[in-house]
C-alpha cells in the first residue's frame, strides 16, 4: 500500500479481510465527502500518472450543484463568460429539459486550462466521482495538454484571465453604449463564429510584405545580372492553367488586405470601415472564443474516446488493486455502458454516431492490436501491430492527430465489423437512397474515407471567404461560397446571416455561391445594412 | 491539485443572460402571458407559467448548408444491406427541395417552450400597469400584536418555566458543589458497618467514617437539588405583526341581465385584484356571493358560468357578506377586500337601503372596495347614481366604468392611484 493512507477517525468503514490480501477500499457505498474526494483522486492520479504514465495539467476540481452545471453548461461550459441572451436562452431550454425528465444533466465538466478544472456535481455517488475524475481530471486533461491542435491554437495558462477580461469589456461596453448597441454587435458576431476561425497560422503581415519586398529586389538583380536578349526571340509555350484560378479581386485590394480571406470576423475586425474602435474589440472577443473551441470541434470523437478510454482502464486497475469494491466496479460499468450505447440507425433513440462509443472502440481495437494482433491488422497496421506497447502507440495518436485524420490512419475492419458500419449515398434527385458500402473487404477504404470526411470540420462547414472589398468606391464586399456536391447554404439562415454581416460591414455585401468543380454561379443575393 | 467547493457559491449566476433573454423576446412573451391568464382561475392567477413562443427574434443564425445536394451518411447497425441496395427516403425530407422552404415565415423550427419564474410572470403582468410601487405604498400594513419568543429571565410564572435551562443549571451546580449522591452515602454508611462489626472495633476508624457519613448526609441538606438561582423563565414580547391574510369578496349580480361576456369582463376584474392581493398578503381567501333578488355564496365555477332569473336587490349580497364576514373571518385578523361588479341595474325601493348598508357596515369592515360598472350607459344607471356621492367621502372607496376587456387594465390602475389622492 503506497499511494493512499486510512486516517483515523475519518469515517472510512473498513472492510473485513476477504480471503485474497484485498486493500481496504477508498470508499464504500454510495457517500464522499472532502476527505474522501481527496484519496479518491489521489489514487486516481497515481494510477494515471504512473502506471498509464499519462501527462497532465495540475488539476483543480471543483464541487458544484446540478443548478451551478446548468449554469456553467448553458454559458458554453466556461466559468466566466460574457453576458448574452443567447446563453439566457440556452439555459431555459436546458433547464425545461431538465425539469421534463427528458434530459439528465451532464456529470463533468472540464476546461481546458492551466490547472484543468473540473466541475463535479454534488450529486454523484463516490463511485462516479471516482469515474469521473479518471475521465475528466485524468483523461480529458491529458488530451488538452498534449493534442497538436490544442497546444498550437489554444493557450491553456491565459484562458480565464482573458475570459475575465472579456467578461468587463463587453459589461463596461455595456454601460457605456447600451444594452442594445452592444447587443447588435454580437449578435452579428456570433452568426459569423463557424466563419471566425483561422485554419492555418497567419504569418505577420509586416513581416510578409517585408520579406517579399526583399525578394521580389533580389530577384530583379538576378535578373538584371542574367539579361540577354536572345532568350526574348525563343517561343513561348503557352502556360498550363492552373488547376484552380487564383482569385483576383477587380479592385485590387486583395495584397493589401490578403484577400482571398476565410476568416471574416478576423476581417471585419481589421478592414470594416465603419466600426467603432470597441466594436472592433467585440468582434475580437468573439473571434478568439471560436478560435478557442475550434480544436474541441475537430477532436470531440478523440477527446472523449480518450477520457473514456483513461476511465476505463483505471477503474479497472482500480479494482485489481482493491481500491474499490466489486460493487463500485460494476456501478461504473454499469455507467460507462450507457454512455457508449450507440443505438443502430433504424432505432427510434438513433441521433448519429455516438463519439464516446466509436472512440473508445477504436481505441481498445488499438491495443488489442497492439498485444494479439490477427493476420488481417498486421496487414493494415504494419507499423505498430504487435508491438506490444499499447499506451505508447495510443499516446502517439492522442498527440499528433485529429478525429478525420485519426479515423483514416486507426479506424480498423474489426470496428468496422463490430459497429456493422455501412455508408448510404442521397443524390438529390433520386427517391431513394443508395447503399453505398457496408463491412466488407470492398468496403472498408471506402467507409473509412467517408467517415473521416464526415469528421473533418474544414469539409463539413460551407468553404466561405471573402474575395473582395471594394474600398475605392462601392464599398461592396463580396463573399464567395464555394459549394460541393450542390449542398447549398440554407436560404433562410442564409438571409438573416447576410444581414449580420451587412451590418457589420457597414455598407453593401453580396453572396455568390460558386460551384467548386464548374465555377458556375448557382446562387447569388446581397444584403443591406439597416441605417 | 485543489478541491473547491462551490456549492455555497452565489446562485443565478446566470440570472443576467436569463434577463438579457428575458429583454429580447419581451413582446412574444407579453402576449403568450396575457393568453394564458385567460384560462387561469382567479386563485391560479399567480405561480410560475409555462410559456411557449415562436419568435424569430430569438433566432440565431448562422452560414449552415441546407438540405440541397448530395450527402454521404456513415451509419451504424447494418443487418440485412448489401452494396447497391436502395432504401425509400423518409417522406419528410424526401422530395427536391426539401419541406423547409414551404413557407415565407415557416422557418421549420419548433415553438419555444420555457419556464417563467412566479416573479417574471408577475413582472411582466404588471408591466404595462405599472403598479409595483403603487402595491408598495398603498397597502396598509395592518398589525397586531403577537407574543414573540425573546431570551430567559430569572422570573416569571410557572407555566413559563424552562424545564431543560432550570435542570442544566441545578445539575452544573450540584456538580460544582459537589453534593453527594445517595450511593456515595450509601456506600459511607456501609464502610462504616463494616468497621463496627470489626472485632476489636477500630474506635478511632468509626468516628472518621461517621463523621464523613454525618457531613455527607449534612452536605445533602444543605446544597438543594433546585434551588431559586436555577430557576430560568421563558421571556415574551409582544411585538405588533403584520396581518398576513385576506379574503377578497366577489359580488356580482347574476341576473340575466348580465351575459356572458360581461361576467368575463368582471373576471379579468377580479383576477386582478387577486393578484394584486396575493402580492401582499401571504395567505389570500377569495368568498364569491351571487345575487339576484336574493344572495348566496357558491364556487367559482357558479359565479361564472351559472345563469339565473330575477330582478336584482343588492342589499341582499351586502347581508350575505355580512354574515360571511361575521362567521369566518374576524376583523382584526383578516384583511377585507370586496370587489363588486354590476351591470348598473338594482331594484329602485332596495337602493336606498343599500347605500346606507354600503355606508355604515360594509366601509367600515374593508380595506378597501372597489365597484365596477360593466356595459351599459352610465347615464341609465341606478347604482351609479346612488353611489357617487359615497365616492368623496370614501378614500377607500372607488367605482369605475368599464365597457371592452382593454379597459381593464387602465381601470385598475387608476382604481389603485385615485386612492391615493
Amino acid at each position: 500500500m503506497t499511494c493512499f493512507q486510512v486516517r483515523k477517525g475519518d469515517g472510512l468503514i473498513l472492510t473485513t479481510k476477504s480471503k485474497t490480501s484485498r486493500k481496504k477500499p477508498l470508499f464504500e457505498g454510495a457517500d464522499w465527502n472532502f476527505d474522501t474526494l481527496k484519496r479518491i483522486y489521489d489514487t486516481v492520479e497515481k494510477v494515471g500518472v504512473s502506471d498509464l504514465k499519462l501527462d497532465i495539467y495540475p488539476n483543480q476540481i471543483e464541487v458544484i450543484t446540478a443548478e451551478q452545471m446548468l449554469d456553467a453548461y448553458t454559458s458554453t461550459g466556461m466559468p466566466l463568460m460574457y453576458r448574452h441572451w443567447s446563453f439566457g436562452k440556452q439555459f431555459a431550454r436546458e433547464s425545461e429539459s431538465y425539469r421534463r425528465g427528458m434530459r439528465s444533466l451532464a456529470y463533468e465538466l472540464v476546461i481546458n486550462a492551466n490547472p484543468c478544472i473540473s466541475y463535479l456535481m454534488e450529486e454523484n455517488s463516490a463511485t462516479m466521482q471516482t469515474l469521473v475524475l479518471a475521465h475528466a481530471a485524468i483523461g480529458h486533461n491529458h488530451f488538452f495538454k498534449n493534442n497538436y491542435l490544442f497546444k498550437q491554437w489554444t493557450n491553456a495558462e491565459s484562458v480565464l484571465d482573458y475570459l475575465a477580461f472579456a467578461k468587463d469589456y463587453v459589461k463596461e461596453c455595456e454601460e457605456r453604449h447600451g444594452l442594445a448597441e452592444v447587443e447588435i454587435v454580437l449578435d452579428a458576431a456570433h452568426a459569423l463564429m463557424r466563419q471566425g476561425v483561422s485554419r492555418y497560422p497567419k504569418v505577420p503581415q509586416s513581416a510578409r510584405a517585408e520579406k517579399d519586398a526583399e525578394r521580389k529586389k533580389r530577384r530583379r538583380a538576378h535578373e538584371d545580372s542574367v539579361y540577354d536578349d536572345l532568350w526574348r526571340t525563343l517561343p513561348v509555350k503557352k502556360a498550363r492553367k492552373p488547376i484552380r484560378q487564383p482569385v483576383k479581386s477587380p479592385s485590387g485590394n486583395d495584397q493589401i488586405m490578403e484577400l482571398p480571406e476565410e476568416n471574416l470576423l478576423y476581417f471585419l475586425e481589421k478592414y470594416a470601415p465603419r466600426l467603432k474602435d470597441w466594436q472592433r474589440e467585440l468582434i475580437r472577443i468573439v473571434r478568439m472564443m471560436a478560435q478557442y473551441f475550434y480544436p474541441q470541434r475537430q477532436t470531440k470523437m478523440m477527446n472523449e474516446g480518450c477520457a473514456t478510454f483513461t476511465h476505463y482502464e483505471i477503474m479497472n486497475r482500480l479494482f485489481e488493486k482493491g481500491f474499490i469494491t466489486e460493487g463500485s466496479l460494476m456501478e461504473a460499468l454499469h455507467m460507462h455502458s450507457s454512455v457508449m450505447m450507440q443505438p443502430s440507425f433504424n432505432d427510434k433513440r438513433f441521433s448519429g454516431l455516438n463519439p464516446y462509443a466509436l472512440g473508445f472502440s477504436i481505441m481498445r481495437d488499438i491495443k488489442r492490436i497492439c498485444e494479439e494482433p490477427t493476420d488481417e491488422d498486421k496487414d493494415w497496421f504494419p507499423n505498430f501491430a504487435g508491438n506490444g506497447d499499447a499506451m505508447g502507440t495510443l499516446k502517439t495518436a492522442w498527440a499528433d492527430y485529429r478525429d478525420e485524420s485519426f479515423i483514416l490512419q486507426y479506424l480498423s475492419p474489426q470496428v468496422i465489423r463490430d459497429l456493422r458500419l455501412f455508408t448510404l449515398h442521397d443524390e438529390p434527385d433520386e427517391l431513394e437512397f443508395e447503399v453505398s458500402a457496408i463491412h466488407n473487404e470492398r468496403g472498408y477504404r471506402e467507409i473509412r474515407r467517408s467517415l473521416a470526411l464526415h469528421y473533418d470540420a474544414s469539409v463539413q462547414d460551407p468553404d466561405i471567404r471573402i474575395v473582395d472589398a471594394d474600398l475605392n468606391s462601392s464599398r461592396r464586399l463580396t463573399v464567395q461560397h464555394r459549394v460541393r456536391g450542390g449542398r447549398l447554404l440554407h436560404k433562410a439562415d442564409c438571409d438573416r446571416t447576410m444581414q449580420h454581416l451587412a451590418q457589420l460591414w457597414g455598407h453593401r455585401v453580396k453572396l455568390l455561391e460558386i460551384d467548386d468543380e464548374s465555377g458556375k454561379v448557382m446562387r447569388e443575393q446581397e444584403a443591406l445594412p439597416l441605417p | 491539485m485543489h478541491i473547491i467547493d462551490r456549492r455555497l457559491n452565489p446562485k443565478a449566476k446566470s440570472l443576467g443572460n436569463r434577463q438579457r433573454f428575458l429583454r429580447r423576446a419581451r413582446e412574444e412573451i407579453r402576449n403568450a402571458v396575457s393568453e394564458a391568464l385567460k384560462k387561469r382561475k382567479i386563485s391560479e392567477a399567480e405561480g410560475g407559467e409555462e410559456i411557449r413562443i415562436r419568435s424569430k427574434s430569438l433566432n440565431e443564425p448562422s452560414f449552415r448548408p441546407g438540405r440541397e445536394g448530395q450527402h454521404d451518411f456513415v451509419l451504424p447497425g447494418n443487418k440485412e444491406f448489401v452494396v447497391g441496395d436502395r432504401i425509400s427516403k423518409p417522406p419528410e425530407s424526401g422530395g427536391k427541395g426539401g419541406g423547409s422552404h414551404g413557407s415565407p415565415d415557416g422557418y421549420g423550427e419548433d415553438d419555444f417552450v420555457f419556464t417563467l419564474t412566479k416573479e417574471e410572470f408577475l413582472d411582466l403582468f404588471f408591466d404595462d400597469l405599472k403598479l409595483p410601487n403603487l402595491v408598495k405604498t398603498k397597502l396598509k400594513d395592518v398589525r397586531s400584536p403577537t407574543p414573540v419568543r425573546a431570551g430567559f429571565t430569572m422570573t416569571g410564572s410557572p407555566a413559563k418555566l424552562n424545564r431543560v435551562r432550570t435542570m442544566r443549571n441545578s445539575m452544573a451546580r450540584r456538580l460544582a458543589l459537589r453534593r453527594p449522591s445517595l450511593d456515595e452515602i450509601a456506600q459511607a454508611e456501609a464502610e462504616l458497618a463494616d468497621a463496627e462489626a470489626e472485632t476489636p472495633p477500630d474506635e478511632e476508624r468509626i468516628k472518621l467514617l461517621s463523621d464523613k457519613v454525618a457531613r455527607l448526609k449534612h452536605m445533602r441538606k444543605v446544597i438543594a437539588y433546585i434551588d431559586p438561582f436555577d430557576l430560568k423563565y421563558n421571556r415574551y414580547e409582544r411585538l405588533p405583526k403584520p396581518i398576513t391574510q385576506a379574503v377578497m369578496f366577489c359580488l356580482m349580480d347574476t341576473s340575466a341581465s348580465m351575459t356572458q361576456s360581461l361576467k368575463n369582463l368582471a373576471k379579468r376584474f377580479f383576477m386582478l385584484l387577486h393578484i394584486f392581493l396575493s402580492r401582499h398578503y401571504r395567505d389570500v381567501q377569495v368568498v364569491f356571493i351571487r345575487h339576484t333578488t336574493y344572495a348566496s355564496e357558491v364556487d367559482e365555477d357558479t359565479f361564472f358560468r351559472s345563469t339565473e332569473t330575477g330582478g336584482t336587490v343588492i342589499s341582499s349580497a351586502y347581508e350575505e357578506m355580512l354574515r360571511v364576514v361575521k362567521e369566518r373571518y374576524p376583523v382584526d385578523e383578516w384583511n377585507i377586500y370586496a370587489a363588486q361588479a354590476s351591470d348598473g341595474a338594482n331594484d329602485l325601493g332596495d337602493m336606498m337601503r343599500c347605500t346606507d348598508m354600503l355606508e355604515h357596515q360594509i366601509l367600515p369592515l374593508c380595506q378597501y372596495f372597489a365597484y365596477i360598472e360593466v356595459g351599459t350607459n352610465i347615464s341609465e344607471s341606478i347604482i351609479w347614481s346612488g353611489f357617487s356621492p359615497l365616492e368623496d367621502f370614501h378614500k377607500h372607496f372607488a367605482m369605475r366604468h368599464v365597457v371592452t376587456p382593454s379597459e381593464i387594465y387602465p381601470v385598475f390602475h387608476d382604481l389603485f392611484s385615485s386612492s391615493e389622492r
